[in-house]
């Protein structure tokens, strides 16, 4: 049977055909219908972690019990992922261990572009990469097979437009696999140093045992048409290339992408006149041409910034342009914003107004940066919001303690978030923290949180007291807001600013995307009464815009949540 | 035969992913290769969106480029004029007639262009633009103007009404099933 599947769909039915038992991820755009999607198969135990270290060291963990195992995680996770990766790629593993990070060319969703395969280079750990969903199922299988033929977690790098892209899978049943019977082995996975010494020649032995297995494996493949142009790419770059070129090029498709084979290039480029090497981002395999003596294209003729595409590479290779109509007047950006009712607005309208700096983190209330709000003045990684702050209030002193505040969301906050806030206790800077819960993680589609009382399946599990957590950590003191009380909460937020004793504000309101959340009827302005004054037009609101000079509000987004009442002065709204 | 395009585009959270999905099934059903692409994550809050469906024998690029659609479906007037570099040369552009200020004409930074689709007619364009809105409000929810699109466009494919019937049967969950399918039963009689 065919069936349509997102790359990440077709990603977890193959690690479910593979017999994968274990998988433990954290979410993140694009990686996250990975875990979303196995977590549907019974016969998969699938949760979400609080971190990308905690799943990876989850997954290790039951790689080492003899599982089949799985995590994933986007790009930068992979960075938090880093420690347990490289000591894993000492160890290897039992039961076959995947790991899949989802890289974001042109950060569709993301604080930075980075190029994973760095990490797969320097852990000195097995990476793939699938061009399609049907590579994406066919890749995590084989991933699993690699792992234990060569005793090494493998990595499977995906891409946004692979992860994000449907095509048809062809679907297989389950093998089962039993659980590999547990051995202790202290010189394997105890990693001190009279141990990892004797592991770290067995690791560079594993490479190039790898690399030449790369020479001769069916996921490296070679398509000779005509020779005048020969393109050495992987994943996504390849079906750009083949879109562009067809068959007026030859083509080295690279399934695995550390460690690169040497004579299957070296050949490609004997019997190709002119080679180009196309990928996105890093000039990884152009490096390694180079370093092998051959002489190639690549970042001399593609950038080294944001995505490629079929026209980008007919153009620089063919000098081909397509002809195209223009609308004939400038239009308007359209960037993201919060969405109407969104709790995190009257929060940021607050912060806006008090003028205080902000110290932000990742998440939907990243978009509090955007105007009319402009209310955050970093946004780093995960969980920099707090840490950061402390820094800040450190080297600007008791001044800036009294105008500065972390927010943070319920889900980050649990990820890297608390580490800071017990720096904050621990150093003391009366720094004032605000977390934002929304009772979930909100910006990569509604995922259960250790805070939310559910799992990953939807079934009750233990929430962590963020109240009580804080009080734990050394903060005493702590208040809850509700963020649609805007005047309720610019006072809570005046008096733990002017405390001297670090604090934490909680602004609690579930997303107002959840099912669950009931709405109240859409608001509605009364033109007789509105001024045109245009301050409901200060909290930023895409539900409200002026016509004729008179505020209106757009019924098929507003959800009722009423803090434009609060900012109309002549009791218009209603 | 060569490869077709299709691109759905409007405001993030008008359920062009739902749309995709649709369509994406009518073309497998018909024994096509199909990639559909989508794009999840912060531009789906309340951004401009875009979604690509790409059909033919063989399909390698995921995504569309300028002049390579064939039929560009807008969810949204301003969203047609932002896209319509990417229609081809004699494409056709089937939108919605419905308007959503963007935050920088909210606030006051830019403009809301008017008669974008008399502008875009006069570029020697093929328009079709149907207050899906409205339709879809008749239907019983504004949220299915999707669906009121997809049975406009539903005419300018070769494809019988029964194959779309059948993909909405796989897409829709059972219980808005009905009002969907009355949704594209009103967007198929207009014009």
């Amino acid at each position: 049977m065919k069936k349509l599947m997102l790359g990440n769909e077709a990603f977890a039915r193959g690690l479910y055909e593979a017999g994968c038992k274990i998988a433990s991820s954290y979410p993140g755009t694009p990686s996250t219908e990975i875990t979303e999607e196995v977590a549907k198969y019974d016969e998969v135990y699938a949760e979400w972690a609080p971190n990308e270290k905690v799943a990876m060291e989850v997954a290790l963990g039951a790689s080492v019990a003899g599982a089949r195992s799985f995590c994933a995680m986007k790009h930068v996770g992979l960075n938090v992922a880093a420690d347990p990766l490289y000591t894993a790629g000492y160890t290897g593993v039992t039961g076959g261990m995947v790991i899949a990070v989802a890289d974001d060319p042109g950060m569709h969703s993301s604080q930075n572009e980075q190029d994973s395969r760095h990490h797969a280079i320097a852990s000195k750990v097995m990476m793939i990469e699938p061009s399609d969903s049907a590579e994406c199922k066919e890749f995590a299988k084989a991933a699993f097979d690699l792992s234990e033929q060569f005793d090494t977690p493998v990595i499977v790098r995906m891409s946004t437009r692979v992860a994000h892209s449907q095509s048809a899978v062809e679907l297989c049943d389950r093998v089962e696999k039993d659980l590999i019977p547990y051995e202790k082995n202290i010189q394997k996975f105890v990693m001190m140093p009279g141990n990892a010494i004797r592991r770290h020649p067995q690791v560079e032995q594993r490479i190039e045992d790898i690399r030449k297995y790369a020479e001769t494996s069916p996921l490296n493949r070679v398509e000779y048409n005509d020779t005048k142009i020969g393109v050495i790419a992987a994943g996504i770059s390849y079906q750009y290339a083949r879109d562009a070129l067809g068959s007026k090029a030859s083509y080295l498709k690279l399934g695995i992408v550390n460690p690169l084979p040497v004579e299957i290039i070296k050949d490609f480029c004997q019997k190709c006149e002119t080679v180009y090497v196309i990928e996105q981002l890093d000039d990884i395999i152009e490096t390694h041409c180079r370093k092998n003596g051959l002489n190639v294209h690549g970042k001399d003729t593609f950038s080294l910034l944001g995505e490629i595409s079929q026209s980008i590479v007919r153009e620089k290779i063919l000098g081909e342009t397509a002809e195209f109509t223009e609308f004939p007047e400038n239009v308007p950006v359209r960037p993201p914003v919060m969405c109407a009712g969104c709790p995190h607005r009257g929060l940021f309208y607050c912060l806006s107004k008090l003028g205080v700096m902000v110290s932000g983190d990742i998440g939907c209330y990243t978009l509090g940066a955007t105007a009319p709000l402009c209310a955050m003045d970093t946004t780093i990684c995960m969980g920099a919001s707090i840490s950061g702050l402390h820094g800040f209030n450190k080297a600007r002193g008791a001044e800036s303690e009294k105008k500065s505040v972390a927010v943070i969301g319920d889900s980050t906050f649990m990820h890297s978030g608390m580490t800071g806030l017990v720096n904050i206790a621990y150093n003391a800077t009366n720094s004032t923290v605000i977390i934002l819960d929304n009772s979930i993680t909100g910006m990569t589609g509604h995922q259960q949180n250790p805070t939310t009382g559910k799992n990953l399946k939807g079934d009750p599990a233990a929430a962590v007291n963020l109240v009580d957590l804080c009080h734990a950590i050394g903060i005493k003191s702590v208040r809850v807001v509700d963020p649609y009380h805007m005047a309720e909460t610019e006072a809570v937020i005046k008096e733990e600013l002017a405390k001297d004793e670090p604090s934490v504000i909680i602004s609690r309101r579930p997303c107002a995307l959840l099912k669950y959340v009931k709405h109240n009827p859409p608001l509605k302005c009364d033109h007789d009464k509105c001024v045109g004054c245009k301050q409901c037009l200060k909290i930023g609101c895409p539900a409200i815009s002026i016509h004729d000079k008179k505020m209106t509000i757009d019924h098929t987004q507003c959800v009722g949540c009423g803090i434009c009442t609060e900012m109309c002065k002549v009791g218009a709204i209603g | 035969m060569e490869t077709k395009s299709i691109m759905i585009v409007g405001v993030g959270g008008q359920g062009s992913l739902l749309a995709s999905r649709i369509i994406g099934n009518v073309l497998l059903s018909q024994g096509f290769e199909v990639k559909v692409s989508e794009v999840h994550g912060m531009s789906q809050r309340g951004g401009s969106v875009v979604t690509y469906v790409k059909y033919g024998d063989e399909v390698n690029s995921p995504v569309i480029v300028k002049g390579e659609a064939d039929i560009i479906i807008s969810f949204e007037q301003l969203e047609a004029a932002r896209w319509l570099p990417f229609l081809k040369k004699g494409g056709h552009l089937v939108t919605s007639t419905q308007k959503i200020d963007p935050m920088p004409v909210i606030n006051g930074a830019a403009v809301y262009p008017d008669d974008i689709i008399g502008k875009i007619k006069a570029q020697g364009v093929d328009v079709i633009a149907v207050d899906a809105l409205t339709l879809a409000e008749q239907a019983g929810t504004s949220k299915a103007s999707n669906v009121v699109l997809m049975g406009v466009v539903s005419k300018k494919m070769q494809f019988e009404e029964s194959v779309w019937q059948a993909a909405l049967e796989q897409c829709v969950p059972a219980k808005f099933l009905e009002l969907n399918k009355k949704a594209f039963a009103l967007g198929r009689a207009a014009e």
